[in-house]
Order: structure tokens, then C-alpha cells, then sequence
């Protein structure tokens, strides 16, 4: 039997976080209000004139410097023309013959060890709109809310053999661009979109089989499927004696197989030529080296750093740093608290496990950066202890409460006098004659239960020491008594 | 041999009926046979005038981008545009639910 060996390459599309569409004023915000975003330049009306964004450039430029590309000094727009309802102009503007930036690498690891994946180019294009079909009216209905939202597209070189350096390679790439703030590369809601070209060879061959494009991924694990799907399939193919054909395939995750989308012939003929309304877009070195000045410290440097300045475990640097979101709240957490250990723990642990509960991802998180700090910073100072900051975490990631008000509300606030805390555990071991007599017994470990109940007994706020160092005094005082 | 010197004005050549054809399925029209004619005899006559400038020596002439020389024009990146949805939507043929209804069309 044959073996076969994967090869793929990658084309991700990525919206651009900047205020304003790429060729107008109108908003590129995500909004639910269909149209609302839209004026006669966006809906392709004639006579309209395209007004490049600067920052689209900018941030096309610093995308491709992170990721070692060469930049254009020269580069250019140019139209493909089609045919469909989402794209009102029926061209959209893209650059096919002079891309923004070209020849770049992104290093990744898989299973320990470095891979480099080559970076084709990257492009500057307009977004379309979105179709939704309704299948009462039998008709289209078209929102042009994200046409002309700008994005970029950067092609990999079909470097990739395994799902797992494709997943490994995306990940990656987000938190990269997430750091450049270029984007915030969120892929269930399609600002980050994947393209997989996919095809297999006998392991030793030099040739690449007939490759199937696959589309409609909007998950790394369904992009994972969808590959060793395909992969599957292709084997199949080649096994039973069948040919393949070229074509666009679409993912369905729920039936874990791919199908072939309907193509009308001749609908990849696209008639390129150049945008006769741009302008060439024109870099100089001055430019480039602005750019690459304001370029902020990327995941493996900060993680390096991480590992060197707050010897965190090369696990728990990992981690953080693998988002930038986790950064954000680490880095404002660290400069408040002034204790990188602890900051790294909680979120390593509390915050990442109310995270799951809630099956959110890092960049759902929408609570003020300094929140988490504050509560470290109480419990350093013994307002609360740890659990009530646990508690009290709980509560700012899901309203964004101000700690000091929900600890204030709720009457959180430690209880450390010893005043008031000798009555309670006076009357908790009045209670529980049983275990106190055990404990005296010689049952030391009886000593946790009792300190839950008191700390129960003071409604969670006790401070955890003070109620220890009184339960052993008021013990011995009746051993001796 | 230039294509001036092939054509004789009745037989219009360097465009062939196949290739009107599929400008048809390319430009989404339908045309009748007499237009068909009269397109292909268009379009030749076109592509003989533009060929006039193979003529010329371009060899050692850098190619050109644009035709005027300018710097490219920027605009800075904020949203001035407020929601329209409703003068923007009285150019849709028809309209529900704040879209723009077209005939199905699916992928």
C-alpha cells in the first residue's frame, strides 16, 4: 500500500480593525442593523470614487513586517470582475499583479520542533457583502454592511503537512496580528477567515497532486476536521483508481464531509485590470521605518522576557503570551499588584477556569484591565482573602463590576480582628463538640472542618490566619483546661 | 504582419464568433445573431486600432501605471458616514427586512 503524504497551503483573510471602510467614510464596525453602514460608494453606485485609507496601508505594511516580508515600494490596485449579488460594484478591488508585500517566513512549533512557513505574499482587498437566503420569499436578501470593509489576505507558501502545523500556524498568526492591533482576528465571527489548499502525493514524490480548495471553516478544530477529511478522501479517490478535478469545496462540519460547490463554467475567468481610479500606492524608506518602529514586542520576545525578568515556567509564559487579550489583563495586572508570580497564577488558573466555564475565548473578555489588579492588590493588603477575590473575580468578568463596590455591596470586606472573630469560633466549637473532642484526641486533621465552619460562620470573610492561630489557642486553652 | 494589413473591412478579424460567445456568458448578456454580427465587427475593428500601438518601439520605455503623475491621494481613517439605510435602500429594486431583495442566488 501506498503511503501518502498531505500538502497544503494557506490563504487567510483578515478585516482590518480600523474605524472606516477602505474606500469611504462609512463605519467598518460590525453592526446588526443591515445597511446601516453604507453609502453609494460602498453599494457600487456609479459614479462613485474610491478614497484610499491610510491606515489600511499602515497596517498592511506592519502585518507583512511582522511576518518578514519584503514591502512593496510599488504596489497597485486591480479589479476582478464577477458576477454576484453580495458584490454590488461587480468587481471587487484587490491586488493581484503588485502586492503590498511579498516573500516573507512565520516560524512555528509543532511536537517540539521549528518549522518555518513561507510567506507568499500579502495583499491589500475589499470585503463583500453577505447574502442570506430566504427560502419563504425564495429570494436573496443582501446586507452591504461589510463590503469595502478592508482586508488583507496573506498566502502561504503549501508548506503545510500536517493539521496540526496548519492549526499551530493560525493560532500564531492571530496572536501576532492581535499584538499588531491590525485586527482582532476572531473566527467565529469571520474576521478571520481560512482557505486550506489541499492536496496528497505518494510520500518521495516531487510532484503535488490535483489540489481541492476548502472553505467554510470557522474553527481551528473544524479546520483540523476538515483536513483530515479532505485528506481522506483524496486517498480514496487515488486508491480506488478515480480521478480528482480541481475545484472549491465546502465544509460541513455537522456531516464531517466536504462538497463540491457549485461553480458555473468559465466563473474563474475574473478579466483583471488595473483600478483606473487609484492611484499607485507609492512606500518609501522613510515610511517603512516609521512603521517598523512602532511594531511592538512580539509573542516570542515577550515570552523570552516573561521566562527571564518574572521567571515564570516556560509553560505558564507560553500560555500567556499566546494571547494577546491575557497579555493586556497580565501586563495591567503586574504593574498594579507588583508581583508577577501571583498575576501569572490567577490568571493561569482562576481566570482561565471561569474562561471555560463560561466556554468563552480570551477576546470575549470585556472587563476593565485594571479589575484584576485591584483585587490582588485587596487581598495583599488583607482586605478580602483569596476566596472572596475568587468570588470576586467571578463577578467583574460577568458585569464588569468595580471589585472595591462588589466586595462593599456584598459586604465582603475581611474580617481580621481578632475581637471579632474569637465569639464566632467560641460558638463553632460549642457546636461541634464531636469533632473538638477528636481534634483533642489527638485527630489533628479536624482542625480544617473547623476552620470551615467558622470561616462559614463569618460568611466567608474571616481572614483564613487569624482564624487558624485563635482555633489552636482556644483548643490548647481546653486541652489544658 | 500587422492586423491592419490582414483586414479588409468585410471579414472583421482578431475576435471569432466562439469568443463573442462566452463575452456573452462573461457579461451575463444575451445577444441576437444580428447583434452578434454587428458586436463581433465592433469589437475587431477595437482591437485593430489599439493594435496600432505594437507599432510602436516600447522596448526601452518604463511601463506607466497612470496616466496622470500624481502623488496618491490618502484619506484618513474615520468614519464620517452616518446610517442611510434608508435613502441607500430606495435604490434596491425591492427591499425586505432593510436588505436588498435580488432573485435567489446561490453559490
Amino acid at each position: 500500500m501506498t503511503n501518502f503524504e498531505t500538502v497544503m497551503g494557506i490563504e487567510v483573510h483578515v478585516e482590518l480593525s480600523t474605524e472606516s471602510k477602505i474606500f469611504c467614510g462609512c463605519s467598518a464596525a460590525f453592526t446588526v442593523e443591515a445597511n446601516g453602514h453604507v453609502c453609494e460608494g460602498c453599494a457600487g453606485m456609479p459614479g462613485t470614487l474610491p478614497a484610499l485609507n491610510r491606515k489600511v496601508v499602515e497596517y498592511a505594511i506592519r502585518a507583512g513586517l511582522a511576518l518578514n516580508c519584503e514591502i512593496s515600494k510599488f504596489s497597485r490596485f486591480d479589479r476582478k470582475n464577477y458576477f454576484y449579488p453580495d458584490l454590488p460594484a461587480a468587481y471587487q478591488i484587490t491586488q493581484l499583479y503588485h502586492p503590498i508585500c511579498k516573500n516573507g517566513h512565520l516560524d512555528i512549533l509543532t511536537e517540539g520542533a521549528k518549522k518555518s512557513i513561507g510567506i507568499n505574499r500579502i495583499h491589500i482587498e475589499e470585503d463583500a457583502g453577505k447574502l442570506v437566503h430566504d427560502s419563504w420569499d425564495d429570494c436573496s436578501l443582501v446586507d452591504y454592511n461589510r463590503c469595502s470593509v478592508p482586508l488583507i489576505e496573506i498566502v502561504s507558501e503549501p508548506d503545510f503537512r500536517t493539521a496540526g502545523e496548519v492549526v499551530a500556524y493560525l493560532e500564531k498568526l492571530k496572536s501576532t496580528l492581535q499584538y499588531l492591533g491590525v485586527s482582532d482576528c476572531k473566527m467565529q465571527e469571520g474576521s478571520m477567515r481560512a482557505d486550506i489548499n489541499i492536496s496528497v502525493r505518494p510520500v518521495g514524490a516531487e510532484k503535488f497532486g490535483v489540489r481541492t480548495e476548502m472553505k467554510n471553516m470557522a474553527s481551528l478544530k473544524s479546520i483540523a476536521r476538515a483536513i483530515d477529511g479532505e485528506s481522506a478522501r483524496h486517498i480514496e479517490v487515488i486508491e480506488a483508481g478515480g480521478t480528482l478535478c480541481q475545484e472549491t469545496r465546502r465544509w460541513d462540519d455537522n456531516k464531517n464531509r466536504s462538497y463540491a460547490m457549485r461553480s458555473k463554467e468559465n466563473a474563474h475567468d475574473y478579466k483583471y485590470f488595473p483600478d483606473p481610479n487609484l492611484m499607485p500606492v507609492i512606500v518609501g524608506e522613510d515610511d517603512i521605518r516609521n512603521i517598523r518602529e512602532t511594531l511592538p514586542e512580539l509573542q516570542e520576545e515577550k515570552k523570552a522576557r516573561y521566562i527571564r525578568e518574572f521567571e515564570l515556567p516556560e509553560y505558564d509564559a507560553d500560555i500567556l503570551t499566546g494571547s494577546k487579550h491575557l497579555v493586556d489583563v497580565f501586563e495591567r495586572t503586574v504593574e498594579i499588584c507588583k508581583n508577577p508570580k501571583d498575576a501569572s497564577n490567577w490568571v493561569m488558573t482562576e481566570l482561565m477556569k471561569l474562561l471555560n466555564e463560561a466556554q468563552l475565548q480570551p477576546e470575549d473578555m470585556h472587563f476593565r484591565p485594571d479589575s484584576l489588579g485591584e483585587i490582588l492588590l485587596m487581598i495583599s493588603e488583607g482586605k478580602i482573602n483569596r476566596s472572596v477575590g475568587k468570588k470576586t473575580l467571578a463577578a467583574v468578568l460577568e458585569t464588569d463590576i468595580l471589585p472595591k463596590d462588589y466586595v462593599e455591596q456584598n459586604g465582603l470586606l475581611q474580617v481580621s480582628d481578632a475581637g471579632a472573630i474569637e465569639p464566632v469560633i467560641r460558638e463553632v466549637l460549642d457546636q461541634n463538640e464531636k469533632a473538638v473532642s477528636e481534634y483533642l484526641g489527638g485527630n489533628e486533621r479536624n482542625i480544617q472542618f473547623l476552620i470551615g465552619q467558622s470561616m462559614k460562620a463569618l460568611r466567608g470573610k474571616g481572614d483564613p490566619q487569624v482564624i487558624r492561630e485563635l482555633l489552636v489557642a482556644l483548643l490548647n486553652d481546653r486541652k489544658k483546661g | 504582419m500587422t492586423s491592419s494589413e490582414k483586414s479588409n473591412g468585410n471579414d472583421p478579424v482578431g475576435i471569432d464568433a466562439e469568443q463573442i460567445e462566452y463575452l456573452e456568458q462573461l457579461a451575463r448578456i444575451r445577444l441576437t445573431p444580428d447583434e452578434k454580427v454587428r458586436t463581433r465587427r465592433d469589437l475587431s475593428s477595437i482591437l485593430e486600432y489599439i493594435e496600432k500601438l505594437n507599432e510602436l518601439r516600447t522596448d526601452d520605455i518604463e511601463p506607466l501605471s497612470h496616466t496622470v503623475p500624481m502623488a496618491p491621494v490618502f484619506r484618513e481613517d474615520r468614519a464620517v458616514n452616518g446610517d442611510r439605510r434608508i435613502e441607500i435602500l430606495r435604490n434596491a429594486p425591492e427591499q425586505k427586512d432593510g436588505c436588498f431583495k435580488v432573485p435567489k442566488t446561490v453559490e
